[in-house]
């Protein structure tokens, strides 16, 4: 009986995860390549769905106007919102992990803060340092005598607008990340390098950047991620729906196009071809940002072996969705 | 001789000239530090300033610096324009339901796999890992159609449960519960004649604790803040959370943004609390739920 009991309780206790688990992650899985293939307005029962084959997917990669132009944004928006995050965040978790700082815990505490709040609030007030006229941003720029740019109505500078919110709510939870990757390097490989006489930047360049390296890629493979998943800052920025992106669709991204797709055109299958297409593009990212990692790992083995032990520590597991 | 007397002189300029370079780096590391700090801090305070100002006194050019007096007209026109109180309402409770629900039934999943030998445990698992690396939005339409099935829309239901099934908090909590539960304590309290499911109470929960305030965490800033979902499953005014509410808001506010953006620093202000008085253990435990599990 008591060993029937250590049988039977795993069971019972993933069943309660497996059971919303399967209903709530496996099913729709299946339910959304069904609908990929499929026309449907999501009215009148599942019984309306027209089969139609691979035509949302021959329509969306040869005919639509939109969804090349959508993934184009998303690309520009990751380029130079998601992957500028970390050219900030490096230098700036070194210059927080100096001996020369005091007060790290207040710095610490500040470059966190937009990590936890909501996109919506903060693009809502974003929205009012892009204004025109009085907002702050371009109060600041004047300053220095540049011409008042109006951010989020201007098909140029929304991207940039959008970018700029990126990266202002993501640097400080990657530099808080690069950090600890920092403080988890041993000092002996620095020390030898002062020996040697390292300059300052080399020695960053010979030894952070190689040993933070499993880091940038964990790091970088969420910014991909998170960054192709980029819906709530244009959605705000641009108002919503009605302008689909704002001037020149600039801020239609390729989220932001399913959520058009289902809510505005109410094209359910449409919308679920363009998230499969979408989720292919980030796995295929994410295999090209490993074989660059893997590409310079390969250049740095010899510190590798050196650390071997020490990389333990900084071994990193799956990623978490945060976006 | 000469060399010993030239000696110290030498240290002593080399000295001077390393504090001299001591103090220059720091004064430009500070001011790197102080300046992202501004650029990252300021606007938080700058939407307090704006919730507290009219349509006239927010329209200023330099940007408003200081707190207006237009604080009351601006609650009356939020509160007269949208539900807050049940915004905020539906918010907190989306929020601690899910974070609960999500903690304890993933920590007792995490403590099977982590603890027991089942059949199946070998597949089921990888299986699972999967799922965490698929992005978010390939769910977004057909839950959305299920939760219109079940006629849950508009409830806290689309907001809680699937969290349930939540991969990532699975994983996490194995990865804990693997470390920080010894199997002879377990074993001990089998002995002691303890159930399997008091086990889990009185054994794998306290000494998982670590690992359910990562979770549990991630989980309530995850709920708190989400967007996306809750605005396709919550259309009803009542039913919304204050993200969602915002937004409409905002996209009808025609430029009277002081209603907005005093919904916005109150939204605000649970979580900065939350954040000023735990900073320390909310960076550590969210660092920790995703750099190493």
């Amino acid at each position: 009986m008591r060993l029937n009991r250590q049988k039977i309780a795993p069971y019972v206790f993933i069943s309660p995860f497996f059971i919303v688990f399967a209903a709530f992650m496996v099913f729709p899985l299946g339910f959304s390549i069904f609908l990929s293939f499929h026309k449907w307005s999501g009215m009148g029962g599942i019984k309306t769905a027209q089969f139609a084959g691979l035509q949302h997917f021959s329509f969306l990669l040869f005919k639509d106007v939109y969804f090349w132009k959508t993934i184009g944004i998303t690309i520009w928006l990751l380029i130079f919102g998601s992957f500028t995050q970390h050219l900030f965040a490096i230098p700036l978790a070194i210059v927080l992990n100096s001996k020369l700082i005091r007060g790290r815990d207040i710095f610490r505490t500040a470059y966190f803060l937009p990590v936890i709040t909501s996109a919506v609030s903060v693009a809502i007030i974003f929205q009012n340092v892009f204004n025109m006229k009085y907002g702050l941003l371009n109060y600041i720029t004047g300053i220095f005598g540049v011409a008042p740019v109006d951010w989020i109505n201007w098909s140029w500078s929304i991207p940039i607008a959008i970018a700029i919110v990126i990266n202002w709510r993501w640097i400080g939870w990657n530099t808080l990340i690069y950090l600890a990757g920092l403080q988890a390097i041993p000092n002996e490989l620095y020390e030898s390098a002062d020996i040697d006489g390292a300059s300052l930047i080399t020695k960053h360049v010979n030894i952070t950047i190689p040993m933070l390296l499993p880091i940038i890629f964990f790091a970088v493979t969420m910014s991909i991620i998170g960054g192709m998943q980029i819906f709530d800052e244009p959605f705000v920025l641009t108002q919503g729906y009605l302008w689909m992106g704002g001037a020149n669709n600039a801020g239609f991204t390729a989220a932001f196009y399913i959520l058009w797709s289902l809510q505005r055109a109410g094209k359910y299958g449409r919308g679920s071809a363009i998230a499969w297409l979408l989720f292919l593009l980030v796995l295929i990212m994410t295999f090209i940002n490993r074989a660059i990692t893997n590409y310079y790992k390969g250049d740095n083995r010899g510190i590798k072996r050196v650390t071997a032990k020490k990389d333990k520590a900084i071994d990193i597991g799956p990623q978490m969705n945060l976006h | 001789m000469s060399t010993l007397q030239l000696q110290p002189a030498f240290n002593k300029q080399s000295i001077l000239l390393k504090k001299i370079g001591r103090v220059f780096g720091r004064v430009i590391l500070y001011f790197i530090l102080i300046t992202f700090f501004f650029i990252f801090a300021y606007p938080f305070y700058h939407v307090f300033i704006l919730a507290t100002r009219d349509y006239q006194t927010i329209y200023t050019n330099p940007p408003p610096t200081w707190i207006g007096n237009s604080f009351c007209e601006n609650w009356d026109t939020l509160f007269q324009k949208i539900p807050y109180h049940l915004n905020m309402f539906n918010s907190l409770g989306i929020a601690i339901l899910a974070t609960a629900t999500q903690v304890f039934f993933c920590t007792m999943a995490g403590f099977a796999f982590a603890k027991y030998n089942f059949k199946y445990k070998g597949i089921l698992f990888p299986f699972i890992l999967i799922t965490i690396m698929l992005p978010r939005f390939l769910w977004l339409i057909p839950t959305l159609q299920m939760m219109v099935w079940l006629k849950v829309t508009n409830t806290w239901f689309p907001m809680i449960v699937p969290q349930i099934g939540n991969a990532f908090g699975v994983f996490l909590m194995t990865q804990f519960i693997e470390g920080s539960v010894p199997l002879d304590l377990i074993d001990a309290a089998r002995i002691d004649g303890l159930s399997e499911f008091q086990i889990l109470l009185r054994v794998g929960f306290p000494l998982s604790r670590a690992g359910i305030a990562v979770l549990g965490t991630i989980s309530f800033v995850f709920s708190w803040n989400d967007f996306i979902y809750a605005m396709v499953m919550l259309t009803k005014e009542e039913a919304r959370t204050i993200p969602v509410a915002l937004s409409e808001m905002n996209l009808r506010s025609e430029g009277i943004i002081g209603p907005v953006m005093l919904g916005n620093a109150l939204g605000l202000i649970p979580i900065l609390i939350a954040f000023i008085f735990f900073s320390r253990q909310i960076i550590s435990n969210m660092l920790a739920g995703s750099v190493k599990g």
